[in-house]
């Protein structure tokens, strides 16, 4: 093979980049970004508040999605492409519901409990599929190459995303708006609406729970020893199975809670949506560091922002026709400089 | 009869083999045959086709003095002479008649695309999700330097007027120009692409080649106002076209008689009315034909081997003394450089690029013909590319029209195709992971037993 470096001339990066490249441009790019907002918080302050606002909210949404990713992730360092998909049927679920419960126009304590029986039903309803997705396309692959599984999971993603469309029909399934209006607060003359709020009240205890029960509880810690070594966790007396499983089920519950979140909230919901913003929640799963739960909401809440003010601001902005672009480009500049995301540890994947 | 290249010791074996061949292949011919018959009546070419595909399978040409050659060849006298014998084919049952001329240049277009995402998931094993972009590069490079689109931006701009008007502005260079360009420019993009993301393994990799899928159309969509300069490099969503058709020009078609250029072109040729289809299609299974010689060569290369150390043991590779990131980068530079190539056809072939062509999807759809083919294998790459474009061109509509028929049904079966595509990928993933034609270099392994079980896509007895 000595031979080879002359038969192959060709380009590479001359050597290393110095240690120090990165964390500048790095800092340079954060730096930019703050100059970026602070003149256009000045510039227009209502708009800023606004999208801020808006940000958090959708951040909230891509949070809860994007534990999903980072908790299969985590156990079985596999890509789920499907689950973006598995909300987008929770969403489809609740449209369903909110229409054959005649909700609209109901408020009150009965509209209240309906939402907990549908946040009980969808829950239940993703987290079944999410379970039976690897019982039947992820599990024979579990010894398998960590490419078969992740092509599995693309086929699958598009498998359902065609149950939706056969479900649904092509055109987006609008939702009726039954979540109450009122002002919560006001922040430089914008008012924070209830329906906006509720997503943020559901995620914070959700986070919290979900971290409480990956740290402190038997079923937290069977499933952490399966993620570092399933073969010594199997030694130890685990059922590697039922807690891979049960990740997948909590997983879908999460994406199920999000999905009656995100249609009640945005109030329509299509067949292509779960994968488009199962990509963008794979993303802030990614930039807060896969495998980190607080990371991914952290992450999700970067993305939210990132998107509301380039879709919503007006000094300097690239607009919303490149949002996705900048998405993407993150993704990838977190993927090579970064793999191991903002709070995530570095793993050899990073190569 | 003395059989040439055959040792007269193996004259038994081979006769023995001969004789097992043509009693498993007359079953199944017999059977195709009744089939057909009951389902759409009999015509003389379902006897001759058949006996033709008998001929090919029942003799052991592999043993033979150059007989490993006759398949191929038999293969392209066949694929060459399609548009002379398509009309006289038998209609398949549920799948309808035989895809016509201009979905058989589809078909090829997708299969060169294909070999060449092969060259990067099936030789090197490196997962790509995003080898639209490259067939968008492709195809918009041809929109470039073909196509009036300049005429404006770049100020009354006139090079070339290949198969145009003299007087035509805009860029208006030969195709076959244009195809190397294409190439070439789509190669450089891939080791651009390659360069900063070859370091990252496996999953990560896939991330970020979907993630430049996705941004190459977005540019595209947004390219009528680029950055905000008012400069229209792609002409935004409506996207370019037309884009000029292939063809040899006044002065070499008044040299040799080839077309002018392929739309208005009109002959007689051994009894046939030929139009701008035919060659069309003479031309794709040309590319094609230099796509599969490429392809099997540089597999069988130095940097071929390099490849497919990497795709079992990249560890061991690299131990080896093979140069990881250079050798990925020339894998991403050859697999671009074929779906560069492809994207440029196709994009001259269709007269228009929109971006609306360069989803994700297509990028699925790509790795769908290489994953039912059998990765890594040129043979089974063309059987699946063919297969799944020919579904997705005009089968899946007959198949749609044939069971709303029987069943009283009205169901948009191509609605649903990228389900299909989705299902095709897990049950060969759960079911066959080597393909449906796996590579002759991966049957050797099995059969011989001596080589390490753990490679890329060896699902079965891969330890953790």
């Amino acid at each position: 093979m000595a031979t080879q470096a002359r038969r192959l001339p060709f380009p590479t990066l001359a050597g290393r980049l110095p240690d120090y490249i990165v964390p500048a441009i790095g800092i340079l790019l954060v730096v930019l970004l703050v100059v970026w907002l602070g003149v256009n918080l000045i510039k227009t302050p209502s708009d800023f508040y606004r999208l801020f606002l808006i940000g958090l909210t959708n951040g909230a949404i891509y949070g809860l999605v994007a534990l999903g990713y980072s908790l299969v992730y985590g156990i079985l360092e596999l890509i789920n492409f499907a689950h973006g998909d598995v909300f987008m049927l929770g969403g489809m679920l609740v449209a369903t519901m909110v229409s054959s419960f005649g909700l609209a126009g109901e408020s009150g304590l009965y509209l209240w409990m309906m939402i907990l029986l549908m946040l009980a039903i969808v829950m239940a309803f993703c987290a079944v599929i999410n379970t039976t997705i690897e019982l039947v396309a992820y599990r024979r692959l579990r010894h398998a190459p960590r490419l078969a599984p992740l092509i599995t999971a693309i086929g699958m993603s598009f498998i359902l995303q065609n149950i939706g469309l056969v479900w649904k029909g092509a055109r987006p399934t609008s939702v009726d708006s039954i979540l109450p209006k009122g002002e919560v607060f006001t922040i430089g003359g914008v008012t924070y609406t209830w329906d906006k709020f509720i997503v943020l009240l559901f995620t914070v205890p959700v986070l919290f729970l979900l971290i409480l029960l990956v740290q402190r509880t038997r079923q937290g810690k069977a499933m952490r020893a399966t993620a570092q070594d399933r073969d010594a966790a199997a030694m130890m007396g685990i059922n590697v199975n039922r807690t891979i499983s049960f990740t997948f089920f909590l997983a879908g519950a999460l994406a199920g809670s999000a999905a009656l979140l995100y249609a009640l909230y945005i109030t329509n919901i299509r067949y292509d949506e779960g994968f488009r913003l199962g990509l963008i929640a794979f993303t802030a799963a990614v930039v807060g560091g896969i495998g980190n739960l607080p990371g991914a909401v952290l992450g999700g809440l970067v993305i939210a922002m990132i998107e509301s003010f380039n879709n919503g601001l007006s000094w300097a902005t690239p607009g919303s026709d490149w949002t996705q672009s900048i998405i993407f480009a993150l993704l990838i500049v977190i993927l090579v400089f970064r793999p191991e995301g903002l709070l995530g540890e570095r793993t050899p994947e990073g190569g | 009869m003395n059989v040439p290249g055959l040792p007269a010791e193996r004259r038994a074996e081979f006769d023995a083999e001969l004789r097992r061949r043509l009693f498993r292949g007359g079953i199944a011919a017999v059977a195709w045959i009744v089939l057909v018959i009951i389902f759409s009546g009999f015509t003389t070419s379902l006897i001759v086709s058949t006996a033709i595909i008998l001929a090919l399978y029942a003799v052991p040409w592999d043993w033979l003095r150059h007989g490993k050659w006759v398949v191929p060849a038999v293969a392209i006298v066949l694929a060459i002479l399609y548009p002379y014998y398509r009309d006289e084919l038998y209609e398949v049952p549920i799948f309808g008649p035989f895809p016509s001329v201009d979905t058989a240049v589809t078909m090829t277009i997708y299969i060169m695309m294909a070999i060449g995402l092969n060259i990067v998931v099936g030789y090197a094993g490196l997962l790509d999700l995003g080898y639209v972009a490259f067939y968008a590069m492709g195809a918009y490079t041809a929109a470039w330097f073909a196509s009036p689109h300049f005429a404006e931006s770049v100020g009354g701009v006139h090079v070339g007027s290949v198969g145009v008007s003299p007087e035509a502005e805009g860029f208006h260079v030969s195709i076959w120009v244009v195809l190397i360009v294409a190439a070439i420019f789509t190669s450089v993009v891939g080791v651009l692409i390659g360069l900063p993301t070859l370091r990252l393994r496996g999953d990560y990799l896939a991330i970020v080649t979907l993630g430049f899928g996705e941004i190459m159309p977005q540019i595209a969509r947004n390219g009528d106002n680029l950055f905000g300069t008012g400069f229209n490099l792609t002409n935004g969503a409506q996207g370019i076209n037309p884009i000029d058709p292939p063809g040899f020009g006044a002065t070499i078609s008044g040299w040799t008689g080839l077309p002018e250029d392929y739309l208005s072109f009109n002959a007689s040729f051994l009894g046939r009315e030929l139009g701008g289809i035919e060659v069309f299609y003479w031309t794709a299974l040309a590319l094609l034909l230099f796509t599969v010689f490429c392809s099997v060569r540089l597999r069988d290369s130095r940097l071929g081997r390099a490849w497919i150390a990497i795709r079992e043991d990249e560890t061991a590779a690299a131990a080896m003394g093979v140069p990881l990131m250079r050798t990925k980068t020339w894998a991403y530079a050859a697999g671009a450089f074929f779906g560069g190539i492809a994207g440029a056809y196709y994009a001259s072939f269709k007269s228009g690029t929109f971006p609306d062509d360069f989803f994700f999807n297509i990028s699925v759809f790509i790795l769908c013909m290489v994953i039912l083919g059998g990765m890594g294998n040129v043979w089974g790459v063309i059987v699946g590319g063919g297969f799944l474009a020919y579904l997705n061109q005009e089968g899946l509509g007959n198949i749609g029209a044939e069971i709303n028929e029987t069943f009283g049904t009205n169901i948009d079966v191509p609605l649903y195709q990228y389900g299909i595509f989705g299902a095709i990928l897990v049950l060969v993933m759960l079911f066959k992971p080597e393909g449906l034609i796996p590579s002759a270099r991966r049957k050797a392994e099995f059969e011989e037993g001596a080589v390490a079980e753990e490679t890329l896509y060896d699902v079965r007895g891969a330890p953790e």
